[in-house]
């Protein structure tokens, strides 16, 4: 996902001179760094100091520019969260924070590095749009999305890692801003998930396919504004729902389909699977820490 | 500069402010009597202005509980009505408290401290970037100067060389608890902080317009420019002159007329 947000964003920002980002301390990889070459002077970084990095883009952007805040997700949105509020959301800003190793991606490097819950804290911002790409192809065309069209305000944009595997290629619909995505559909089981735990989804899809079910994947990409009216037809259209997301149960996707099957009287089984609410003090890989908070396929009664 | 218009004028705002604190419980009336000198020599001396009178420079009133001062002189230079400013915090009205982006005149929302210095920085940079020749004003308060994110943002605008910002140090010694310079002594000298941290900063009299002038005048480029101006809270009424409550009270009617005797005896 890194490295295609960076294609993507060299790409984009050799021809539009309103692109720029803003990096707070984390070395530029792939075309970042070509990108930090090339165009110096729109590769600013402000050191371990991110208020300065927001502040700054907000700035920039009541200039005119379009810029990207990038950092480890923790430093883009917590430590800086009143200048995400006031600076960019308050003024309705088109600034870009990018929020890399989303969830627990930094497997090892303890709890001050886990973005456990920045869907919560962002979704929770008046006027913030969230985006949470599944793979590389979602990437792109979400990054392309905050350089060219956003026009309402700030948007975090949650990353994961290098490496993800693609699983839109072959989506049954696109990749729209604002609405979910089935990359398939059945009629009798559906997941849904957002960010990398949807190749965790699809796993699960393919446990529920071997029961001979009907099974729907639906990326749910825009965690803000959500699309409420293609999630209530999801609720009304599957006998079983299940949730899974890289983030605490409190403030995620699963508490808000929650909500909204209340609001619309669904009547499905409705399953949901997060992170504990709680700091583990685990370390190791990606998965060891998603296992050790319960979130392992085989765990799950499908 | 002509220093006895800006005194008349700066004489006229500071009974402006009074008339809008009757019409409403105005907050804050001291911490921008503190900065009307400052506030008056950027919107008439420094700020250029184009052919049709349109304002070229920039200007963010970082501290936002100052911008009484601000609403005036938008309504001097006919960039606010005087209506706008009659409804000052009432719920037909348009003008907070806090300046608020979107309103006339105004180019960031701030209220909160610790934030204009950084959006500052941003414009700067942003206008170097697209080669505009335009310079940004602040007026920052010195308890914004305790703010972490002030000295982030002090560091990265002397990194990145913007000698296209101007900031103004309304050194009025108060913040809303109590004097600054007893309970932080560490934090003075403030100048010998900023010549550390890469910028041209120099101690100025900040009710003198003419002295502040000159300094602006005589400023070198390659680095951000501070001026640590020497302010009074409450400035030119005796009894709200460094008296901490004035930071949020506003005059009774005694009060008030007691205010405007003693602004008219300066005008003497």
């Amino acid at each position: 996902m890194r490295n295609t947000f960076a294609d993507t964003f060299y790409e984009l920002a050799k021809k539009d001179s309103r692109l720029a980002v803003v990096v707070a301390d984390i070395s530029p990889a792939g075309s970042i760094a070509k990108f930090r070459q090339d165009f110096p002077s729109r590769f600013i970084n402000t050191g371990v100091a991110e208020q300065i990095m927001i502040g700054m883009c907000a700035g920039m952007a009541l200039r005119g520019m379009r810029p990207f805040a990038y950092t480890i997700a923790t430093f883009a949105l917590y430590r800086p969260f009143e200048f995400i509020r006031d600076d960019l959301a308050y003024h309705a800003l088109p600034v870009t924070v990018v929020g890399i190793g989303g969830g627990v991606t930094y497997s090892t490097l303890g709890g001050t590095h886990h973005a456990m819950e920045d869907i919560a804290v962002a979704t929770s911002i008046p006027g913030m749009t969230v985006i949470a790409p599944a793979d590389p192809l979602e990437v792109k065309t979400a990054t392309t999305w905050c350089a060219n069209e956003n026009k309402d305000g700030p948007v975090y944009l949650r990353l994961a890692k290098a490496g993800e595997p693609i699983l839109s290629a072959n989506a049954i619909e696109p990749f729209t801003v604002g609405l979910i995505r089935y990359l398939q559909r059945g009629n009798q089981v559906c997941v849904i998930s957002y960010g990398s735990m949807l190749a965790k989804g699809a796993s699960l899809v393919k446990e529920f396919e071997a029961q001979n079910l009907s099974v729907s994947l639906v990326s749910c990409h825009t965690l803000k504004p959500l699309d409420v009216t293609g999630i209530v037809k999801l609720l009304h259209s599957h006998n079983k729902v299940v949730v899974i997301e890289e983030h605490v149960p409190q403030g995620g996707l699963g508490a808000k389909i929650k909500e909204i099957a209340w609001d619309c009287k669904a009547t499905c089984e409705l399953l949901t699977y997060s992170l504990q609410d709680k700091f583990i003090h685990v370390y190791g890989s990606h998965e060891d820490l998603l296992c050790a908070h319960g979130l392992k396929i085989d765990g799950m009664p499908v | 500069m002509d220093v006895g218009a800006a005194q008349k004028r700066c004489l006229q705002y500071r009974r402006r402010i009074l008339e809008i604190s009757q019409t409403v419980t105005a907050l804050h009336v001291a911490p921008a009597f503190s900065c009307i000198e400052i506030t008056d020599l950027i919107y008439h001396e420094l700020i250029r202005k184009d052919a049709k009178g349109k304002l070229i420079d920039s200007f963010i009133m970082s501290k936002g509980h100052g911008c009484l001062i601000q609403y005036v002189i938008l309504e001097a230079l006919g960039i606010l009505s005087r209506q706008q400013l009659s409804e000052y915090c009432k719920p037909t009205g348009i003008l907070g408290a806090h300046p608020d982006y979107g309103i006339p005149g105004i180019e960031a929302a701030t209220g909160s401290l610790g934030h204009g210095l950084g959006i500052a920085c941003g414009m700067a940079y942003a206008d170097k970037l697209q080669n505009i020749d335009r310079i940004t004003y602040v007026v920052l308060s010195d308890g914004e100067l305790q703010e972490g994110s002030t000295w982030e943002a002090i560091m990265m605008a002397a990194n990145l060389q913007l000698d296209n910002l101007i900031v103004f140090l309304d050194l009025n010694d108060f913040g809303g608890l109590a004097r600054m310079s007893e309970g932080h002594p560490a934090f003075y000298p403030v100048i010998d902080k900023l010549h550390a941290f890469g910028w041209q900063a120099y101690a100025a009299e900040g009710h003198s317009s003419l002295a502040m002038y000159k300094i602006v005048q005589n400023k070198k480029m390659g680095s951000p420019t501070l001026l640590a101006c020497n302010t009074i809270k409450g400035k030119g009424v005796s009894y709200m002159e460094a008296v901490p409550i004035w930071h949020y009270r506003s005059p009774n009617s005694q009060e008030y007329a007691q205010a405007l005797q003693e602004l008219s005896e300066l005008a003497l």
